[in-house]
Parts: C-alpha cells; structure tokens; sequence
C-alpha cells in the first residue's frame, strides 16, 4: 500500500516538476517581460507543490530519501510524468497549448484531490488549487488572445494544438495505482475530470475560434515510465550538479 | 498568568520577524503563524506559507529560530498546509502597511476578479488614490502580487491577489 501511495504521489508530483522545468527553461527569454514573469511564476508554484509532494514522498519511502533525491536522482524511467508535460517549448503557441491543456486538466483533478481520504494529499490540493486558478486564468486568456487574434498567431496557435492534443488522452488513460487510489478514496476519479476537462476546451476553443482536432491519440505511457527522448535531456541538464559533484549542497 | 504574559512576549518577538519580501509587513501581519506551542524553554512555532512555491518560507523560518533562540528559547518551527493560506488573514494593521510601501492590498475576491480579468478600474493607486488603474500583468515580481499602474499619476505599483 505504501509503495503504490508513493508511485501515485510521484505522478502526481512528476507533471508539476517536469513541466515547472520546461517553464523555468524560458526564464529570460519569455516574449515579453510580463509573460516572462508570468510563467516562471507559474513555475515557481509548480515547484512548490513538487516539495510538498516529494517530501510526502520521501517519507514514504524512509531509508534517507528526501525531497531533493527523489527529484535529482531518479532515472527517466522512474518518472511517473505524463507526456504532455515533457514537450519542449517550441514557440509560444506550444508553450500556452502545453500550459492551457495541463492546467484544464489540473484544476479538476485538484478538484477532487482536496477530498481525497488522504490528509497530506488533500492539503497539498486546497494549497495549490488557489495557484492553479490564476494559472488556468492566464493560460486560457492568451490562448483566446492567439487564436483569436490575427491569421498569423490563430494559425500558430492552432498549429501547436494540432500538435498538442494527441497526448491527452494519456491524461485520462487510467493505470493500475490510479484505480486504486480512486477506490480507496485517495485518488481522483479520472473519468469526472474529463467531463470537466473537455467542456473547458470547448468553451474556450470556441471563444478562440480553434477546432478541436480529431488526430487520433497517441499510445504514449508516461505514467508507466515510457518516456520520450525529451525526458533524457530535460533530466540531464536538471540532475547535472548532483550528478557531478554527488551531495552537493549550496 | 506567567504563561499569558509569555504568550504575549513570544508574539512581540515574532512581531519584529518581517517577510524578506515585504520588509515593512510583519509575519504576525501576514497570518502566517499559525500555532505557538511553549513549554518551558521548548517552543514550537507552526507556520503556513502563502504560495507554495514561496522562497520567503525558508528565510522566514530561520529568522524565526534565531530571534526567538537568541531569546532564550530552544525553538522548532514547522510548516503545516492545511487550513490553507489565505489573504483574509492578512490583518487590518497590515493592510495599512502593505499600503503605505507602496503595494495595494487585496481586494474581495468577486472585485479581484473583476479587476485581474474584466479590466475594471477598481484597484486604488498607492500613490495618488486614483482608481483610474489598468492591469500590466496578472503576474507581478513575486508570485503573490499582479503589476498595476495609475493612469493619472501614471505611478507603476503591485497589487496583492486576492487569495482565497
């Protein structure tokens, strides 16, 4: 029970850091200072729930683990991180897309989390919950903004949804852990959370002007540890300094 | 008695602790203390932090346990989560000094909402008082504050979000 509390909390936990990594990748080179700070901000909550997740985590596992080990020395295949969240911030369009999808996402399944029979997992959800709105609040106005904007930025935008939505269907694919969770009590229930979810991408695509694609889904298994060769690079440039000079401490 | 007259030191000397963030607002202000537990020399000091991802936590907890070990006590201090932060416990004394540096304290959420994404002009100018204000950015430069700026004193400032 325990070991599968904690694989369930590294999922949970695991969307937020590798995608806080992907938006602290653009600290200084956002488009614009305001988005800049917008979204290394957005990263600095993700961050902070990650603590509170890994610290969870690590003491779950016991022998010596704690917040910094599980984050910088697991491997890319004890990642428990959706594929979405590892896609590299190609243009801005990808960046808002990666963040709109995640963050419609997210928000309902914190929803349901700040239920959960589990304590710590229910603080860490009415926590983060309160973030992740003003979250979903930027991410769906510059998704409007972009796709509703001129030809050029409603093509870009839609160019990177286009790309975007063959991985989220991974969001809602359940695994073993998480229909566990559910039944006990502690997880979200998966299938609440898509309702929500799709109805949030229809009222905003809409206002957008953007079409929903009807590409077919990908087979992606993130949450299982497949990752994509991104997960490799993301890892190495985040690991690096405990990896060269291990129990480094500043 | 002695425990109350202790109790009421103990808050003065977490009184003098201020957010490194917003040097001016103590973090007895900010509603972040959240229990204090005394036991002899023993003290316990449960604070909450206000976004998660806030790097003032860590410089907050240890500014608490050297001026309250400085004070004789042996101080632990422990973060909790749950009942979660929010800006309602930021006390009337500090709204007046988050004001008077220069940040707009939050408003209800319904009117926060109204100003971050309606674009009303109802957040006050820390500088001249005008609401004649519009929204820079949703995010300001900490995770807690949006840019504001007056466009009658044309005074840039921060404004606190409503958190709730």
């Amino acid at each position: 029970m325990k070991d599968k509390l904690y694989e369930y909390i590294l999922m949970l936990g695991d969307n937020s850091m590798i995608l806080g990594h992907r938006l602290s990748e653009l600290c200084g080179h956002g488009p614009s200072l305001e988005t800049d700070i917008a979204l290394t901000n957005i990263s600095l909550d993700l961050f902070g729930q990650v603590r509170s997740y890994f610290q969870y985590a690590a003491e779950l596992k016991g022998d010596g683990a704690t917040e910094d080990t599980i984050a910088s020395l697991r491997f890319d295949r004890d990642f428990r991180n959706v594929i979405l969240v590892e896609q590299p911030n190609t243009d801005f369009a990808y960046v808002i897309g990666r963040q709109f999808l995640f963050d419609a996402f997210h928000l309902p399944l914190l929803e349901q989390l700040m239920n959960s029979n589990d304590e710590t997992i229910a603080a860490i959800a009415a926590k983060s919950i309160k973030e992740s709105r003003y979250h979903l609040r930027f991410s769906s106005s510059w998704v409007k903004r972009l796709g509703d904007g001129t030809e050029e930025s409603h093509q870009r935008m839609q160019a990177a949804i286009n790309h975007l939505f063959p991985f989220v269907s991974e969001l809602f694919r359940e695994t073993k852990i998480e229909k566990e969770m559910k039944e006990l009590g502690i997880g979200a229930d998966l299938s609440l959370i898509k309702t929500s979810f799709n109805q949030k991408i229809k009222e905003v695509f809409e206002e957008a002007t953007l079409e929903i694609p009807d590409t077919p889904s990908r087979q992606t298994n993130g949450k299982t540890g497949i990752h994509t060769e991104q997960m490799g690079f993301i890892l190495a440039e985040f690991q690096y300094m405990q990896r060269a000079y291990p129990n480094m401490t500043w | 008695m002695s425990n109350t007259v202790e109790l009421k030191n103990i808050e003065a000397l977490l009184r003098e602790v201020t957010d490194p963030e917003i040097p001016v607002l103590s973090i007895m202000d900010m509603g972040v203390v959240r229990d204090i537990e005394q036991n002899g020399k023993a003290l316990l000091v449960k604070i909450t932090p206000t976004y998660s991802g806030c790097p003032a936590m860590d410089t907050i907890a240890t500014d608490i346990k050297l001026k309250m070990d400085a004070a004789g006590f042996d101080t632990t201090v422990k973060l909790v989560l749950a009942p979660a932060w929010t800006t309602d416990w930021i006390t009337e004394n500090g709204r007046r000094e988050l004001e008077k540096y220069g940040i707009a304290a939050p408003l209800d959420e319904t009117s926060d909402k109204h100003a971050l994404i309606d674009g009303k002009r109802i957040v006050k100018c820390t500088n001249c008082g005008s609401t004649n204000t519009k929204m820079v950015s949703q995010f300001g430069s900490t995770a807690c504050k949006a840019l504001f700026q007056c466009e009658d004193c044309l005074e840039p400032f921060d404004y606190f979000k409503c958190l709730k």
